[in-house]
């Protein structure tokens, strides 16, 4: 029941997650540079956050070279679990594993606050355990976090309950709300807010312990 | 072969809120520019490729600038090509 964090030059929440995950859930974890392959023996994956090769050009847009990604569609395709969390969500849709992109916040500001963020979709595995809660609390720390789709992407978006986490106070310009979504199967999940720094009461929630539970259900 | 210069400039799709162009407007009203109705701010890429005609240059880089170069999903492209000397 091992959990694999992808590395690139440039994570920085690599160690967060491994942290949540081993220190915080007693899940084991295996790092997984960006030039492997093997993903052998792993029960889900993480992309974690942070400016992957700096994130230049685009977030996201050179790490969707990296070989382990190229392992990662083909273990996301066979329905295997992938969490994406913030640099890790950006990388999601320059894959192209899930629609949209993040652009730059309205306000131009990096925003690194504690926010507020309702359940949209209760259906997928990844948030059924706190669906009952009116709203979860999860720290938010991006620059580039606005939520774009074409009309047609946020229709299919609705239609296929894939919009899972929406912001109670919308930070920084996402269209309707979106803090988080997931693919069409549901065993992807993109999120922009940091479930991992929401692990144990001294950081003020614990709100992020049942999303990351959900990567081995 | 021929080297041929390229330009590859990439913009937010015009749907496409742009803050930093608007940011930059709002500086350009305050340093004293007046009846600029619209700014926005995009990427320039220059790069140098050898291929055998224009057309196959042009042909790598309508791939690398809609795969890597711009995302279709936000952005727009463009593309000048100039040839620069034969080998």
């Amino acid at each position: 029941m091992t959990i694999g964090i992808v590395v690139f030059p440039g994570s920085n929440c690599d160690r967060d997650v491994r942290w949540a995950l081993e220190g915080c859930l007693k899940i084991p974890t295996r790092f997984l540079w960006h030039e492997t392959t093997d993903l052998s023996g792993l029960e889900a994956l993480v992309l974690p956050g942070g400016f992957s090769y700096g994130d230049y050009l685009r977030c996201g847009a050179i790490a969707r070279f990296a070989p382990v990604l190229q392992s990662l569609c083909h273990f996301a395709s066979c329905g295997g679990k992938v969490l994406g969390i913030c640099n890790g969500f950006q990388i999601l849709t320059e894959l192209g594993l899930l629609p949209g992109a993040l652009t730059r916040n309205k306000n131009l500001h990096f925003i690194c606050q504690s926010s507020s963020l309702t359940i949209s979709n209760s259906q997928s595995d990844w948030l059924k355990n706190i669906k009952n809660k009116k709203s979860i609390e999860l720290p938010i720390a991006h620059g580039e976090g606005r939520y774009q789709c074409s009309e047609d992407t946020f229709k299919k978006l609705q239609d296929e309950g894939s919009i899972a986490l929406q912001y109670l106070n919308n930070p920084n310009g996402s269209i309707a709300d979106i803090a988080g979504i997931t693919n069409k199967e549901k065993n992807i999940f993109g999120l922009m807010p940091h479930p991992e720094r929401a692990c144990d009461p001294l950081l003020g929630s614990v709100d992020g312990v049942e999303i990351l539970k959900s990567l081995l259900q | 072969m021929s080297t041929f210069h390229a330009r590859v400039l990439v913009h937010l799709r015009p749907s496409v809120l742009d803050p930093a162009g608007e940011a930059t407007k709002a500086a350009a009203n305050k340093l004293g520019i007046e009846g600029i109705s619209m700014l926005r701010i995009g990427k320039v890429i220059d790069l140098e490729i050898k291929a055998s005609s224009e057309n196959d240059a042009k042909k790598r880089l309508e791939l690398l600038s809609d795969r890597l170069l711009a995302n279709p999903v936000i952005e727009d492209w463009t593309l000048e090509l100039t040839q620069a000397h034969s080998l």
